[in-house]
């Protein structure tokens, strides 16, 4: 694989992580505890999506193919998503999602950040934009896990088997595959040894803070990253392409 | 079981440097700091501001309507309190 495919698959990769994770939020619109929190998760959604479009968009620049950002969220089947485990686990309660929410933004805030200083303008482009939206999600997100864990007798149960159920899907992020090492040798893209230390040393952080106990590392899931998902990833693809699947080309 | 309300929070926003905070509305929240990231997300979410703040209702301290004519009337005619009698040049914006 040449570098510039590898940059491109990345990207797409991102785009993604991104798009499947601003599903699973829009699926809780009006399904919020209160009015503001409703604002608050549909504003973040729509932020992820803008993000997959500004990835997606990029990557159908570079590959040359004619696709574009619908192309890629709308028309590919289930082994080319290229998303992380974590971002399309349920929604579950509001502890789940929130654990979801801050294992996966303050790992992807560490990636944006180093994004920031790769050598293609393109993408650190992106990942400045995108990082002032994460970083303000991720203080959502932290101050509700801490408000959970360290709230009711019954918030802290709940939120720590949260935590305990989703730990195993924190190790695919820090394993690196092809692309993650071309990305970094020819682009000086993220290193993720670095950012696996780093991203340990936060969340232990948030955890702490939240009165919750760190899970060990046991088994860890993964598969995401080359196209294998869990099951309940076909129920989000066939709710999220649904219209373009049965009206080709429809458009807004 | 009843569902128990969080208190009421009142927001003030400032549109741009050098404007002075206005009310913009009230969020409930259970606490300061979501007060603040509440009103952020209620309010601020089409550029409209560079700066929050956010109060406590109950901590607000008002005047009683039932005084306003002790309080506001003794005002209404005097007119030689309003700087109504200086012109004001074209280029000054904001007053």
């Amino acid at each position: 694989m040449t570098p510039d495919d590898a940059l491109t698959r990345y990207a797409t990769r991102l785009g993604d992580n991104a798009l499947v994770l601003g599903q699973r939020m829009i699926e809780l619109v009006a399904a919020s505890p209160e009015l503001e929190e409703e604002l608050a998760n549909a504003n973040f959604s729509l932020d992820y999506f803008g993000q997959s479009r500004m990835f997606y968009t990029f990557a159908g620049e570079r590959e040359g193919e004619g696709r574009d950002e619908d192309d890629f969220a709308f028309l590919r089947p289930e082994h080319e998503y290229r998303n992380l485990l974590l971002v399309e686990q349920p929604n579950g309660h509001f502890g789940d999602s929130t654990v979801r929410a801050v294992l996966f933004e303050s790992f992807y805030v560490l990636l944006l950040d180093a994004l920031t200083r790769c050598s293609d303008e393109g993408l650190a482009g992106i990942a400045a934009r995108a990082i002032k939206e994460v970083r303000y999600h991720l203080k959502h997100s932290s101050q509700w896990l801490v408000r959970l864990g360290d709230g009711t007798e019954e918030s802290h149960e709940r939120v720590q088997e949260s935590l305990d159920s989703l730990w195993s899907y924190t190790g695919e992020m820090f394993v690196a595959d092809e692309l993650d090492d071309i990305v970094r040798d020819a682009f000086e893209g993220p290193d993720l040894e670095a950012i696996a230390r780093q991203w340990r040393h936060a969340v232990t952080a948030i955890v702490n803070a939240s009165t919750l106990t760190l899970p060990d590392d046991g088994w860890m899931a993964s598969g995401g990253k080359q196209g294998r998902h869990t099951e309940q990833f076909g129920y989000l693809l066939a709710d999220l392409q649904n219209m373009q699947r049965a009206y080709p080309g429809v458009a807004w | 079981m009843t569902k128990q309300e969080w208190p009421l929070y009142e927001v003030f926003i400032r549109s741009k440097s050098g404007l002075s905070h206005r009310h913009a509305g009230s969020v409930h929240a259970a606490d300061d700091e979501m007060a603040l990231t509440n009103a952020r997300d209620t309010y601020t979410r089409r550029n409209e501001g560079v700066s929050i703040w956010v109060v406590r209702s109950d901590r607000i301290i008002a005047s009683d309507p039932a005084e306003a004519s002790a309080f506001f009337e003794p005002a209404e005619d005097k007119i030689y309190r309003h700087p109504t009698f200086y012109d004001i040049p074209d280029d000054v914006e904001n007053l």
